[in-house]
């Protein structure tokens, strides 16, 4: 089945037809059962097989753009949830990028990356919202809708600074010393964020930061002008979705630059060998933090988005699970593949929001109708085995096995090969 | 002939080991040199002290008249020193020519944000490194292997791809550690006509440390001999060989006396 999937997609033509074919009955599927669990994954799957289809490279890109940019806004606004899977998956894949340039490219085990995300987080959330007023009194904050453009940039050079930070200090730490004093900042700024309400109110502690301004609706003139009535209900989720796109679209570009170029050749001789790397010219010190600092830039962009999405922040949304999370997805991708971080970030995130939900909410209907199976009813069955509540199992489970089984990940960098020019005679 | 590289007085311990014991040592441009020693000599010290991974205790090391004791082994290989390593170490999971762009890493004038916004300047400077990585790959044969990845390499390219990648740093002096170990006596002799060639064309001087006594007898205009972290003797070839110093490091003394042997242990 699958070997004859991959005949059919390395043929430009049978490939083309089978992906619109799929994408479009599943597009049609997820529009006439938008609570559907399974047509949406299909619709996802289609996604993927796209990527590995083998077709024009121009076709490909505006199937790519038809799809995410019209496709799934379209289905966004039949089941408003999957727009949020879609944000959530595209903030997942901008996180999975980021660790993918630490951990991936430079070979840096990073085990507090969230700290990053909250570190740009907050930026916004403290100036967006009145929670600044409490810092330095007055009544001048929230900032306006606009800035939050600026603050964009702000997350990313305060989440710069935030790795170099964190940088410094580990620079001479390998491995497991590296991996443990990285854990220990994650939990640090966590436990900052947790605490720091006293004496002078920064973050609000436990409570959180609420209300978080949004980005301006800028735009709302022109809808009006074309007789659409801009709902904000209706309109916010697909903003975001474009903002997301942008920031992964962005990081993605970065990303395949950054990699293509000496930088990323030098980062990943810091992974290979850093002492040769070293003794070759390669200067540690500058390579490391510039590493710590790219990795976390994305972090702190798509913090600012996060906490604009959420309208609420508090120290819960950045434990260590998160972490780990973002680990597991660029583990299961492949470390130092893009293309697989993008896939890793995309199942573990649709995994946690969609399947064990579903199976969670299947599990209730089961308790709830109570049938009796061989003198047991099923009403009696333990909430304790609700599939939601598994989510660090699962977790725990795609790390183990995937280092057991698959450690180069389901798409494993490939090497880029090139042929080389003639050589001018000297 | 300029002294290109000078070392004085080096002295290097570990704990209670003195690895390199006042050591000097002196190079001079366009020469093939030889350090050759019984194991455990302090060779490969000697080597880590000139490029930085190790420094040490006393005395100095100076190159072109500035010093290098103290510098970070990326800014000595950026003022012109390179070395490959005794165990093989090149980036193993990185193809031949990527190792070989590495090694150009202290050469490179773009920035991060070249690299970001692919400027002209980028553009240009990047086509420039892979056409270099080429002709360095050509230098050292290993033209059509350029896309396999370094571990997959056969032994003897893995020797010479090292020193491709540390000719790519261009450097004026070139230090190599055993770079015929493990190879058969033909690709020996096709590595010492590539030595000859690097010293001739390119106008590199090379330190060699070297066991295979053939071939620091074919090649090196000089040879300097460490035991125990001491030199014992230095010259000419020829000189060397019949040093009974350096005679008695290897195959020991003449006489065996028991109870010399008892008072050492």
């Amino acid at each position: 089945m699958i070997a004859m999937i991959k005949t059919l997609l390395d043929k430009p033509l049978p490939a083309t037809v089978l992906v619109v074919a799929l994408l479009g009955v599943s597009a049609w599927g997820v529009a006439h059962f938008p609570r559907s669990i399974v047509v949406f994954l299909l619709f996802q799957a289609s996604i993927f097989l796209l990527y590995f289809a083998r077709m024009p490279r121009w076709l490909k890109m505006s199937l790519t753009l038809g799809t995410l940019g019209v496709l799934m806004p379209v289905l966004g606004t039949i089941n408003a949830y999957y727009m949020e899977i879609a944000i959530q998956v595209g903030i997942f894949v901008a996180l999975a990028l980021g660790l993918n340039i630490v951990v991936g490219l430079a070979g840096l085990l990073d085990l507090g990356y969230v700290a990053f995300f909250a570190v740009g987080a907050y930026s916004w959330a403290i100036v967006g919202s009145p929670q600044a007023n409490l810092i330095f009194g007055g009544t001048f904050f929230p900032l306006s809708p606009w800035w939050f453009f600026v603050f964009l940039f702000v997350g990313v050079g305060v989440a710069a600074g935030a790795g170099i930070l964190l940088g410094l200090p580990v620079l001479r730490l390998h491995g497991d010393y590296l991996a443990l004093v990285t854990l220990g900042f994650g939990e640090v700024i966590r436990v900052l964020a947790n605490n720091l309400d006293k004496p002078i109110n920064f973050t609000n502690g436990p409570k959180g930061i609420t209300p978080i301004g949004r980005p301006p609706i800028f735009f709302a003139p022109a809808l009006r002008a074309v007789g659409i009535e801009p709902d904000p209900n209706v309109i916010y989720p697909l903003y975001l979705y474009a903002l997301v796109l942008l920031i992964v679209g962005a990081t993605v570009l970065v990303n395949r630059r950054l990699e293509d170029s000496h930088i990323g050749r030098a980062w990943e001789a810091i992974r290979e060998d850093q002492t040769a790397a070293e003794a070759m010219g390669v200067p540690l010190v500058r390579m490391k933090l510039l590493a710590f600092a790219c990795g976390a830039s994305f972090a702190g962009a798509v913090g600012v988005l996060f906490s604009a999405k959420q309208i609420f922040i508090n120290p819960e949304s950045f434990t260590f699970m998160e972490s780990i999370g973002v680990l597991a997805m660029i583990i299961l991708g492949g470390m130092g593949s893009i293309p697989g971080a993008i896939l890793g970030a995309t199942v573990v995130t649709v995994l946690n929001l969609q399947v064990l939900k579903g199976l969670s909410l299947w599990f209730n209907e089961l308790r709830n109708a109570g049938i009796e199976i061989f003198g047991y009813n099923l009403a009696n069955l333990p909430t304790q085995l609700e599939p939601a509540k598994y989510e660090r199992m699962v977790f725990g489970l795609i790390i183990v096995l995937m280092m057991i089984f698959r450690p180069q990940g389901i798409l494993p960098a490939r090497r880029r090969t090139r042929e080389l020019t003639e050589p001018t005679d000297p | 002939m300029a002294t290109l590289l000078e070392a004085r007085g080096v002295t290097k311990k570990f704990g209670g080991l003195t690895a390199l014991n006042h050591v000097d040592l002196t190079l001079d441009e366009g020469r093939i040199a030889s350090i050759i020693g019984p194991n455990g000599a302090g060779k490969t010290t000697f080597f880590n002290v000139f490029t930085g991974l190790y420094v040490p205790e006393e005395g100095v090391v100076r190159f072109r008249g500035s010093t290098l004791t103290g510098l970070r082994p990326d800014q000595i290989t950026a003022l012109g020193v390179c070395r490959t390593f005794q165990n093989i170490r090149l980036f193993k999971n990185m193809t031949a020519v990527e190792n070989v762009l590495v090694g150009m890493h202290a050469r490179v004038g773009s920035s991060l944000w070249g690299a970001l916004s692919r400027n002209q300047h980028w553009t240009r400077e990047e086509a420039a490194l892979w056409a270099r990585a080429a002709e360095l790959l050509d230098i050292v044969g290993l033209r059509g292997r350029a896309n396999e990845l370094a571990r997959n390499l056969p032994y003897g390219d893995q020797r010479r791809l090292e020193i491709g990648r540390a000719l790519a740093s261009k450097p004026a002096l070139l230090l190599l550690d055993e770079p015929t170990a493990g190879m058969t006596q033909g690709e020996a002799r096709s590595l010492m006509a590539l030595l000859r060639r690097l010293v001739g064309d390119l106008g590199l001087t090379i330190l060699l440390i070297e066991h295979n006594m053939r071939v620091v007898m074919e090649v090196s205009d000089h040879v300097t001999v460490l035991d125990y972290g001491e030199k014992i003797a230095e010259g000419r070839a020829t000189e060397v060989q019949k040093d009974p110093r350096v005679i008695e490091a290897y195959l020991g003394r003449r006489k065996w006396t028991p109870r010399a042997e008892a008072g050492d242990a």
